[in-house]
């Protein structure tokens, strides 16, 4: 079963309320997908550390046993 | 000898070890692919791991880095990134750094030729 780009965004805002979070289809298939998120929360992580505080928001969805979301590129940063 | 043991093993066995779905010659996914593409064209010696091949392996490196997805680099035992860091990391020229200060020879001429080609 395919996700649809507000349900990923809604996985992701539960855990980051203020954030900016842009999601892109990449190919159409409801299955490779990009996400931008921008938190304070990041100030200070590295990189490592800030996308796993975002795959944790999406509780298994991620390449799972369903592996509903095989594919997202992610990007995450703090406000400039 | 448990999931955990032979990953914590594999890590400490080569300087530089990608897990990755199929192998450096023959990568069976775009990310993998990408990454090991890198690798190989910065002439960095890695040991390749097919996920594919070891159900164990592809759930227990999930839980061992705590990192869902593969593929997934190692350098002297310790979590770079998967597809989406590495490839930020080879632009930025961060990754360049990280084999300098952790002692792996690497091309630099090709890692200028990958941000040249990137614009």
């Amino acid at each position: 079963m395919a996700m649809e780009a507000h349900d990923i965004e809604a996985l992701i805002r539960a855990s980051f309320p203020e954030a900016k979070i842009t999601i892109t289809d990449l190919a159409g298939d409801g299955n490779h997908w990009a996400a931008e998120v921008v938190d304070e929360s990041f100030r200070g992580m590295n990189r490592v550390q800030q996308q796993r505080a975002v795959y944790a928001s999406l509780k298994g969805k991620m390449d799972g046993a369903q592996g509903e979301l095989h594919a997202l590129a992610l990007t995450t940063k703090a406000p400039e | 000898m448990s999931a955990k043991e032979k990953i914590q093993s594999t890590i400490d066995s080569a300087d530089v070890v990608l897990f990755m779905k199929g192998s450096k010659s023959m990568p069976q996914c775009g990310f993998s692919s990408r990454v090991a593409g890198v690798l190989n064209f910065m002439g960095v010696e890695f040991s390749d791991v097919d996920v594919l091949s070891d159900p164990d392996i592809r759930q227990g490196i999930k839980d061992f880095s705590d990192w869902p997805t593969i593929p997934q680099l190692y350098v002297k035992g310790e979590f770079v990134g998967g597809c989406d860091i590495i490839t930020e990391m080879t632009l930025s020229g961060e990754l360049d750094q990280l084999f300098e200060t952790k002692g792996v020879t690497y091309n630099k001429e090709a890692a200028d030729k990958i941000r040249e080609a990137n614009g």
